[in-house]
């Protein structure tokens, strides 16, 4: 029951996360768009970092 | 066209393969005794969780259907191989009889075997079944080390026997000419994407050739096996957390064996930080190195896969769980919809993982040979 | 974790570490670096026609360049030829013309000088010969007019008439 909530927590957490780089990704490459193969790069990056971190607060509660 | 007709080729030697074994696994499929009550149909909740569960685990077994009248599994064995106190010992998977509850027991010149949910056990001198104590260790048998060629090994055979036959066709090809013809030309723009994109820009100019053999095979390979496990063959091999601790496990023996003195002394002895700090840094930074980005990297692997088929079945599953409520047609064409939009995503993260895999793994390497200037 | 723990197969790590490293050294020799020394030598192809292009083209331009200022040269050089020859011209004219004018006053002041030289003579002779004229009239008029006056009136008319001036 208390893993179920934290893992709600994790995924409310890791949500407002990638809420952001995704909404600032989407902010630059409107700025610039020429860069949007770089934003996007980045973007998967540093998503794939916070999925990293998500998926394993994940497992360890588990 | 070389490539074309090789693979052909390949594809009926596979089924000449598996058709012979199928006949094998047939004969052997009809003594059977040893299903759980109610037969095989998938039918409650609890039975479908715990297929979902039995097909994210390996298998000994490579199993396409069952037919609930006769009973008969429609499978071939694979051969299993494990070290057990006595020594190795080697038979076919289709001794166990597709039990995987740990009923049939099987005599290996003085080794008395059993298969609970895909790990297989030693009984010890006199016990006929195997008990699990509260924290789910067995008490009267072990765990052996289990060397199996599993459905997960022989998919990894399967995708480097491709690996080297498409790869092996386009680097062949390119004696006969500076351009690729037939398959080679989808393969090739993949391994300049690899190399422009991931390896060259991450790790940089001067030394990215020598990580190039890792990172193109890593990638291809998570690619191939990611895509395999969308096939109804249900593959699930990048979905073992062994499969995807390994992965990592070579990315990290790379980037820490091929780090420059630059890392090890940022590393280390971070400059430009005060003396009593250097040490905690350094802590951090190792653990940092050694444990947390691998980690990273396996987990996200696996639990993005694991994920991805646990979804993908339990929205085919929605056919059952919904059919009492909706009715068979309603229910049927919802689970097709929702999961055909979960296949396409799918076929996207199964790229993903790989691209992020490979990229991560050339950015560690690059973090670990970076020369820094001297300031 | 627990259970990932439990699912954990040293066998199959163990079996995928072997795969993994055995399949890593065969792409290598049979495929990553035949294609990626095939790639590299396409791509130093590519680079280097366009490089050698570019050096034509460039070449080329410098070639136009140089017949344009070659051109340029020998207009310039024929232009100043022209204006050589025409200064050679008028200066030869010019010395034509001086040395024409000194040669045609020297025989001028010659000729002069020679008619000058005439009339003394002549005067000269003119006076010797009214001289010697003068003393054959004089005998003349003096061997016979003394008889008659009209008579030698009429001799000297006539020897006046004869000695006509030349």
């Amino acid at each position: 029951m208390y893993n179920l909530i934290g893992a709600g927590l994790i995924v409310i957490g890791a949500g407002i996360g990638l809420g952001q780089i995704g909404g600032k990704a989407m902010e630059g490459i409107a700025r610039q768009p020429e860069a949007a193969g770089k934003i996007q790069t980045a973007m998967i990056i540093i998503g794939a970092l916070l999925e990293g971190l998500a998926f394993g607060a994940l497992i360890l509660g588990k | 066209m070389t490539v074309a007709t090789k693979s052909i080729k390949f594809i009926a030697v596979l089924v000449l393969m598996m058709t012979s074994v199928l006949a094998f696994a047939n004969d052997g499929a009809q003594h059977q005794e040893n299903h759980h009550e109610g037969g095989n149909k998938v039918d409650t909740p609890e039975e479908i969780k715990e297929y979902i569960a039995h097909h994210l685990k390996d298998s000994h077994d490579f199993h396409f259907y069952t037919n609930n009248e006769t009973g008969t599994h429609v499978s071939f064995p694979l051969p299993v191989i494990v070290w057990t106190s006595e020594g190795l010992r080697v038979f076919m998977s289709s001794e166990f009889h597709h039990d995987d509850a740990g009923h049939v027991i099987v005599e290996k010149d003085g080794v008395r075997l059993t298969k609970i949910h895909s790990q297989i056990y030693e009984l010890e001198a006199g016990a006929e079944e195997v008990v699990f104590d509260d924290h789910h260790h067995a008490e009267n048998a072990h765990k052996v080390l289990d060397f199996s060629i599993t459905k997960s090994v022989f998919g990894m055979l399967l995708t480097g026997l491709l690996m080297l036959l498409a790869f092996g066709a386009l680097a062949r090809g390119y004696k006969k000419g500076a351009i690729p013809t037939g398959f080679g030309r989808v393969l090739e723009p993949l391994v300049i994407y690899v190399r422009d994109e991931i390896a060259r820009p991450n790790i940089g100019e001067k030394k990215y050739r020598k990580f190039m053999g890792f990172l193109l095979t890593v990638f291809f390979f998570i690619w191939i096996l990611n895509l395999l496990g969308l096939t109804p063959l249900g593959f699930n091999v990048t979905g073992q957390i062994a499969v995807t601790v390994c992965l990592a496990i070579f990315t990290a023996v790379i980037y820490l064996f091929s780090g420059s003195k630059d890392f090890w002394a940022h590393t280390l002895w971070m400059p430009g930080v005060p003396y009593i700090l250097r040490p905690l840094l350094a802590v951090i930074e190792l653990i940092g190195f050694v444990v947390i980005k691998p980690f990273s990297l396996l987990v996200r692997l696996f639990a993005n896969m694991t994920a991805g088929h646990f979804v993908l079945m339990s929205l085919i599953a929605l056919m059952i769980v919904l059919k009492d409520l909706f009715g068979p047609v309603a229910s049927t064409g919802m689970s097709l919809v929702l999961a055909l939009f979960i296949s396409v995503i799918e076929i996207l993260v199964a790229f993903l993982q790989a691209f992020i895999f490979t990229m991560l793994s050339s950015l560690f390497i690059g973090m670990a040979v970076e020369e820094h200037d001297h300031h | 974790m627990d259970q990932l723990l439990n699912d954990f197969s040293p066998g199959l790590f163990f079996m995928q570490a072997i795969i993994l490293l055995i399949l890593i050294v065969l792409m290598r020799k049979f495929a990553w670096k035949p294609i990626l020394e095939s790639l590299q030598t396409r791509e130093d192809g590519i680079k280097n026609a366009l490089d050698s292009a570019e050096k034509a083209r460039l070449e080329m331009q410098n070639l136009q360049a140089d017949n344009k200022k070659l051109l340029n040269e020998a207009r310039a050089e024929r232009d100043a030829m022209l204006k050589e020859a025409r200064e050679m011209k008028d200066k030869m004219i010019e010395e034509a013309k001086s040395e024409a004018e000194t040669q045609a006053n020297a025989i001028i002041e010659q000729a002069q000088a020679a008619i000058e030289g005439e009339k003394k003579a002549a005067i000269a002779e003119l006076k010797g010969q009214v001289a010697g004229l003068s003393i054959e009239i004089a005998e003349k008029v003096l061997g016979k007019e003394l008889s008659d006056n009209s008579k030698q009136e009429k001799l000297v008319d006539s020897l006046i008439g004869e000695a006509t001036l030349n």
